[in-house]
C-alpha cells in the first residue's frame, strides 16, 4: 500500500473528502456516478488542483503536504484525459516525442518502437490530429503519456467518449498493458463491465466521499453495496488455464482446484486470468446433476440469501473455497431447495466470459 | 525618391519607428493580461474588459488630450517624472509611444484574447502531465496555438498607429524629426496648398502599408498548418 493520500477540496456546492492507501501495483478503478468526485480525486494526485492541507505521498516520496507542492511536471506520472487532447498543430510523432523528449535519456524505459508496436500506430506518425479517428487519437495520448516512462498510469475514463468499436480496439491495448508492464494505473470509470475486464482493486466514490474499497471480487460481491443488486450483478473469479486445449474447441481452468471450461483462448498453462460470472447465469442443485446442458458444475456453500432485484427473486451468495460466487434464482425455487447458510450445493453454470 | 524633401522621408521613418515600438513593446505587456482575460472567472472582468475597449469609442482628440494633461509638466507622470529629475513627456517621441500603446491597445488585446480563449486549458493540463515547465509550454503550446492571434495584434497595432492622426499631433506637438509622423506632414502639405508633395507622402503610405498587408497575409497562410486553428 504505497500511495496514501488525504484531500478535501471544496469546491462551492460539490465537497470532495477523500482519505486513502491505494496499492502500488495492478489498475485501481475509481468507480462512481458522475459527480462523485472521480475525476476531482485524479487531478488532486495528478497535481492539477493544489486543494490547501492536502497530503499525498507515493511510494515513500512526498509530492504534496502543507509545505511541498512537487508541480505536476515534476511528478513521474502520466496521464491520460478523457478527451485525447492531442496538440493540434503536432503531427502523431511529435505528439508521442513531447512526452518522451522532456524525460533524461537516462531514465527512458519505454521506447518509441514498443509503443508504436503495442498501440498499432505505424500507419499514423505522419498525420495531424484532425486526420485519424477518435479511436486512433486515443491511442496515440495513451502511447503519448506511456513515453514518458511513468511509474503511475492516470486514466480518466479514456473510453468513455468512444464508440464500441474503438473501445474493442482499445481495450486490449489496455489488459496487455496491465498484464505486460509492471505499472500501477489509477483507472476512472462507470462502466461495471470496463471495471471487471481490467481492475484488481477498485475505489467506490459517492458524493465525494469513499463509500469503499478493496480487491475487485470483495467489491463486487459484498452485501451491502449496490454492484448485486444490479441486473448485470456478476462477479470475477481468479483462475488459472490448467488444459489449453481439452477438444470441442474448450479450454479447461482451475477455480479453486474445480475444473470450469471456457471457450477456447489461446493462454498458456498455469497463466492465471480472470473470469467474469454472472449471477443470473448460475443456478443451483443439491445434487450434482447428470443430465443437463450445464457445462459447469461447482461444489459450493451457501453463504446467505438476500432478496433480489425483482420481489420474486432471490440472491445468493457462494463460498468457492476462498472466492465468492453469485447466483440468482427464483425466490420459489430458493423454498424449494430449503436454502440456508451454510448448505453444501452444486452451482450450475451456464457463461463464463474471460476477461 | 517621388520627390520626397528630407523632411519628408524623416515624417515617414519617425512614423515606422512609433509603429514598430510601440506595437512590439504592447504585444509583450499585453500578452499577460490577454491571457488573464481569457482565463480568469472573476465577475469583475467585464469592468477590465470594457476599460480596454475604450480607445475604439473615445475620439483619438479625447485621449490625446487627457494623456497631453497627464504627460505634461503639470500632470501626474509628468509631474512625477519632474519631480525626480526626469524630463516630462508631452511633445516627446516617448509620449506619441505611450498614446500610441493607449490607442491600439483593444487591437491587441482582442485578438490574443480570443487566441488563448480557443486553445484552452486543457492541452496546457497535458503538456504538463508531459513534463514541460510553464515557460516550455508558453514557447511549446501556447505560441505556436496563437501564432495567428498575434500576428493580428501586430497587424492592427502597427496599421493603427501607421494611420493615426489627433492624438499624435495633441500629444507630439508636430517636432520636425521628433514626433513629426507622416500623417501630419501631409496635412501640413494641404494646408499651404502643396498638393505635389501630401502626393507623393500619400503615395509612399499607401505602397508601404500594402506591401507590408502582403507580407503579412502571406505569412499567415504559410502558418495555416493542417488541424492548427
Amino acid at each position: 500500500m504505497t500511495l496514501q493520500l488525504d484531500f478535501t477540496v471544496n469546491h462551492g456546492s460539490f465537497i470532495l473528502d477523500t482519505r486513502l492507501e491505494l496499492p502500488d501495483k495492478g489498475v485501481t478503478a475509481l468507480f462512481g456516478r458522475s459527480g462523485s468526485g472521480k475525476t476531482t480525486l485524479l487531478r488532486c494526485i495528478a497535481g492539477l488542483e493544489h486543494p490547501r492541507g492536502g497530503r499525498l505521498v507515493f511510494q515513500g516520496e512526498t509530492w504534496q503536504d502543507e509545505r511541498t507542492f512537487l508541480p505536476t511536471y515534476k511528478r513521474p506520472l502520466g496521464y491520460v484525459f478523457q478527451e485525447a487532447s492531442l496538440f493540434p498543430h503536432l503531427k502523431v510523432l511529435q505528439n508521442l516525442e513531447y512526452g518522451l523528449k522532456r524525460v533524461p535519456p537516462g531514465k527512458r524505459r519505454v521506447r518509441m518502437d514498443q509503443v508504436i508496436q503495442l498501440l498499432g500506430l505505424e500507419g499514423l506518425l505522419a498525420r495531424y490530429p484532425d486526420q485519424i479517428s477518435g479511436g486512433q487519437r486515443q491511442r496515440v495520448s495513451l502511447g503519448r503519456a506511456l513515453l514518458t516512462s511513468p511509474d503511475l498510469l492516470l486514466m480518466d475514463e479514456p473510453l468513455a467518449s468512444l464508440d464500441a468499436t474503438s473501445k474493442d480496439e482499445i481495450l486490449p491495448f489496455l489488459e496487455r498493458l496491465r498484464d505486460e508492464q509492471a505499472l500501477p494505473i489509477i483507472y476512472i470509470s462507470h462502466s461495471i463491465d470496463e471495471v471487471i475486464r481490467l481492475a484488481d482493486h477498485l475505489v467506490l466514490l459517492d458524493d465525494g466521499k469513499v463509500v469503499a474499497q478493496g480487491g475487485l471480487q470483495a467489491l463486487l460481491t459484498a452485501r451491502e453495496l449496490p454492484f448485486i443488486r444490479t441486473e448485470s450483478a456478476s462477479t470475477a473469479l481468479h483462475a488459472q488455464v490448467s488444459h489449453p486445449d481439452v477438444g470441442d474447441e474448450l479450454t479447461e481452468l482451475a477455480v479453486e482446484g474445480q475444473p470450469l471450461l471456457i471457450a477456447k483462448c489461446s493462454v498458456p498453462t498455469g497463466q492465471p486470468v480472470r473470469v467474469k460470472i454472472m449471477a443470473r447465469d448460475v443456478g443451483l442443485a443439491l445434487t450434482p446433476p447428470t443430465d443437463t446442458s450445464f457445462l459447469n458444475c461447482l461444489r459450493v456453500t451457501l453463504l446467505d440469501s438476500l432478496p433480489g432485484t425483482l420481489p420474486s427473486q432471490a440472491l445468493v451468495r457462494l463460498k468457492l473455497g476462498e472466492q465468492i460466487l453469485l447466483s440468482r434464482v427464483s425466490r420459489r425455487s430458493a423454498g424449494r431447495l430449503g436454502l440456508q447458510a451454510g448448505q453444501r450445493l452444486y452451482a450450475l453454470i451456464k457463461g463464463v466470459a474471460l476477461s | 525618391m517621388f520627390g520626397l524633401t528630407e523632411a519628408d522621408l524623416s515624417t515617414f521613418w519617425v512614423t515606422l519607428k512609433l509603429a514598430t515600438v510601440s506595437t512590439l513593446i504592447l504585444v509583450i505587456l499585453c500578452a499577460p493580461l490577454a491571457w488573464w482575460l481569457a482565463h480568469t472567472r472573476w465577475k469583475g472582468k467585464v469592468v477590465v474588459e470594457a476599460l480596454v475597449a475604450m480607445p475604439l469609442v473615445m475620439p483619438p482628440t479625447v485621449m490625446g488630450f487627457y494623456l497631453l494633461v497627464w504627460l505634461g509638466p503639470r500632470g501626474w507622470v509628468g509631474g512625477f517624472l519632474e519631480s525626480i529629475g526626469l524630463h516630462h513627456l508631452a511633445f516627446t517621441f516617448t509620449g506619441i509611444v505611450l498614446g500610441s500603446m493607449f490607442f491600439s491597445l483593444p487591437f491587441v488585446v482582442q485578438p490574443l484574447q480570443n487566441a488563448f480563449a480557443s486553445a484552452g486549458i486543457r492541452v496546457l493540463e497535458v503538456a504538463n502531465t508531459l513534463k514541460a515547465s510553464p515557460l516550455d509550454r508558453f514557447f511549446t503550446i501556447i505560441l505556436p496555438l496563437s501564432r495567428r492571434g498575434f500576428l493580428s495584434a501586430f497587424v492592427l497595432s502597427f496599421a493603427h498607429t501607421f494611420g493615426e492622426f489627433g492624438m499624435i499631433l495633441m500629444i507630439g506637438g508636430n517636432i520636425p524629426g521628433e514626433t513629426k509622423v507622416a500623417s501630419i506632414a501631409i496635412y501640413d502639405h494641404v494646408e499651404t496648398l502643396n498638393y505635389t508633395a501630401a502626393h507623393s507622402l500619400s503615395l509612399v503610405l499607401v505602397l508601404s502599408s500594402f506591401s507590408l498587408l502582403m507580407l503579412i497575409f502571406f505569412l499567415n497562410r504559410r502558418f495555416k498548418v493542417v488541424g492548427a486553428a
